[in-house]
């Protein structure tokens, strides 16, 4: 009796044990101090709002800030893969740090979701399967501004952004789509705060439209300064530039711009009604681009979870390439490559009350993919 | 090209000289008077342009905001070399940058602790927004020319300051021999802390102009800081003279640099790869300026024999 006893002891504690072996790690690098935190505390907001909502006690995230400096992330990484043992890794903004992260830690065998950056070459030649793109390939959005400005008639585009990867991707996906000449193209100073010789050359170069890749701050002093300076062609920009976190620091600067975006808040569908009033209620603002790209990235992979354990890669890997969750920006799948199918929506930047937001006035793009799909060879 | 284009430009390149020339100023002095690198300079940028868009935010007057920026900034940089900085007077380079960097980031964190981690609200206000005609036909913002005014008023104040008043006289002392002006009987901490509180308050004000048409977020002074050194590299350490003649040289190189170099490379190069080499040529411009000011006279246009 007392042997039997002993033995159902030993099973229940080895049944724990393959129950705690069972818990998925997750671990989350991004940004949450210096010039970009804006950035990533939505995301990470966006994550752990779903996470939270599932009530799920197995799932455990581990949340570290990679201050915007690649050599930090890539020792984030390691110590989260080598001790931390985590299965899945998320949470990266800036393409340089993905590039210094992803190659690294899918090569391990650790599953990676990016909820933002989306550098083309690990779309194209250096995509892996082990890697998800769960916001867009860097080039999308501008390719929809390029598709925009064509179709409202626009023929001489002056164009410009920072001189690093995702700007050049950027004027190349522009120009992808955009049809008319070019009255110029500009590569600014990454980080560059004064925009007065761009603005007179735009003054003096004859074009009649004005696109602009300028995330984060730079977008904010080139918006004021191009309302100051009284040209008034029309621009038409990316969402970066004019997303809920930065509206408020432009102001009337922004009133009326067109850009584009996958998400807006306005989107009707019954997650994206449930996600806009939840965030608001539970972090007393108006949710972000990113922080929807966040909450994406989470239902994504509890909805994997559902479906199959972290520890059975390829079962694993089937029910994340399925995505079976209720996106916020409504249809959704991913292509060949693992990056999003989507639409591209067109928007306009109003005044809510007090409040500067956005409203979707077209869609820009119907289930667009990538430009890299077919250099991708899983 | 046309020349009201280029004119334009110059007008562009003096006005942020003479922006550098506000950051420049407090940096050299410092360095000069204190033998102090003060890396902490650009945090009293930022905080400068938080307190203006604050105050601007409560009580929507624009002119309470700059007063706001200098007396924050002058509070900040006072409360920091009491506090911290009078320590370093004596240790060495080396320490000097480890405990100002150590300020930087707890300046950062602690106003994106206060303000939030998104950038704030200032603007232009509407007395003073919007371009205004010139003579030869250039339309140009008024508040840039205000800009420009405003610094070259604090330029002729500094002038006279150092030249013309007690105060002046012990700071040019300091710099010569502090020993020896301490043994007449000056209060030399006194005199320090005066002078950081002075160098803060330009910074906070540069801050708070250019906040009005920048962004005005966590991090924003170190890249001006950077620049704020190559001027007073270039102009001399310690001369003020030498960091308003470094300014709007390294304004105007700046400027000209990244309109006309692409355009020159343009000239026998595609366009895709002359934009592209421009750019990145025009961005190193101000170090390569800076290099050959040192190859000609090692220490700046009017920097001292030492």
């Amino acid at each position: 009796m007392k042997a039997i006893k002993t033995l159902a002891l030993a099973t229940a504690v080895s049944a724990l044990a393959v129950a705690a072996q069972a818990d998925t790690k997750i671990g989350m690098i991004t940004t949450l101090s210096g010039g970009g935190a804006g950035l990533g505390v939505d995301v990470r907001d966006g994550f752990m709002m779903a996470i939270e909502k599932a009530g799920r006690s197995d799932v455990e995230v581990v949340i570290e800030d990679d201050q915007r400096k690649p050599e930090t992330a890539v020792q984030l990484a390691d110590q989260m893969i080598q001790s931390e043992k985590v299965d899945i890794m998320t949470g990266i903004i800036w393409s340089n740090l993905a590039m210094a992260v992803v190659p690294a830690a899918t090569a391990q065998g650790v599953f990676y979701l990016s909820p933002n950056a989306g550098p083309s070459a690990l779309a194209g030649k250096r995509c892996h399967e082990n890697y998800f793109n769960v916001a867009w390939q860097n080039d999308n959005l501008h390719e929809a501004a390029g598709a925009y400005a064509s179709d409202t008639g626009y023929k001489n585009s002056f164009i410009l952004a920072p001189n690093y990867p995702a700007g050049k991707d950027a004027l190349t996906g522009y120009k992808r789509m955009y049809k008319g000449d070019l009255a110029g193209e500009i590569y600014t100073k990454l980080g560059q705060t004064d925009y007065a010789a761009e603005i007179a050359q735009i003054r003096a170069s004859g074009a009649d439209s004005v696109f602009f890749f300028l995330p984060g701050g730079m977008g904010i002093s080139f918006l004021k300064q191009y309302a100051d300076s009284g040209v008034d062609l029309p621009v038409v920009g990316p969402a970066f530039s004019f997303d809920q976190g930065i509206l408020q620091a432009v102001g009337e600067a922004a009133l009326g711009v067109k850009n584009t975006s996958q998400w807006n808040k306005d989107l009707d569908n019954a997650a994206n009604a449930e996600f806009v009033a939840g965030f608001q209620e539970k972090y007393g603002r108006l949710p972000s681009l990113y922080a929807s790209q966040g909450y994406d990235t989470a239902n994504l992979i509890l909805s994997a979870l559902e479906k199959a354990d972290v520890s059975d890669k390829d079962a694993f890997r089937a029910a994340l390439e399925a995505a079976d969750f209720a996106s916020v920006r409504g249809e959704f799948k991913f292509g060949p490559n693992h990056h999003p199918i989507q639409n591209i929506y067109v928007r306009e930047v109003i005044k809510e009350g007090d409040v500067f937001t956005n409203k979707i006035i077209a869609t820009g793009l119907e289930m667009r993919g990538d430009a890299y799909a077919a250099e991708c060879k899983m | 090209m046309s020349i009201i284009l280029i004119l334009e430009q110059v007008l562009n390149g003096l006005q942020f000289g003479v922006m550098l020339f506000l950051m420049a100023a407090g940096l050299t002095l410092v360095f000069g008077v204190m033998g102090l690198i003060n890396l902490a300079h650009g945090a009293l940028y930022m905080v400068g342009a938080f307190a203006a868009a604050a105050v601007a935010g409560l009580t929507g007057s624009f002119l309470l905001a700059l007063v706001a920026s200098l007396a924050a900034a002058a509070a900040a940089g006072a409360i920091v070399e009491v506090a911290v900085i009078r320590r370093l007077y004596d240790r060495d380079h080396l320490d000097q940058v480890l405990a100002t960097f150590a300020l930087i980031l707890i300046f950062s964190e602690g106003t994106r602790w206060i303000f939030g981690s998104f950038p704030l609200f200032l603007d232009v206000p509407d007395y003073l927004s919007g371009p205004v005609s010139l003579p030869g036909g250039i339309e140009y913002p008024l508040y840039r020319l205000t800009i420009i005014a405003i610094g070259l008023v604090v330029a002729a104040a500094l002038f006279w300051l150092i030249a013309r008043t007690r105060i002046g006289i012990q700071i040019r002392a300091g710099e010569a021999d502090r020993e020896m002006i301490a043994a007449l009987g000056v209060d030399i901490s006194r005199l320090y802390t005066l002078v950081f509180a002075l160098g803060a308050a330009l910074a906070g004000l540069a801050g708070a102009l250019v906040g009005a048409i920048q962004s005005v977020q966590v991090g924003m002074g170190e890249p001006v800081l950077i620049l704020a050194f190559v001027v007073i590299v270039i102009g001399g350490i310690g001369s003020i003279k030498g960091a308003l003649v470094g300014a709007v040289l390294v304004g105007l190189t700046d400027t000209l640099g990244k309109v006309f170099l692409p355009q020159l490379f343009g000239l026998f190069m595609e366009p895709a790869s002359a934009t592209s080499v421009g750019a990145s040529l025009a961005s190193m411009l101000i170090y390569i300026l800076m290099a050959l000011v040192l190859l000609v006279r090692p220490s700046g246009l009017y920097g001292g024999s030492n």
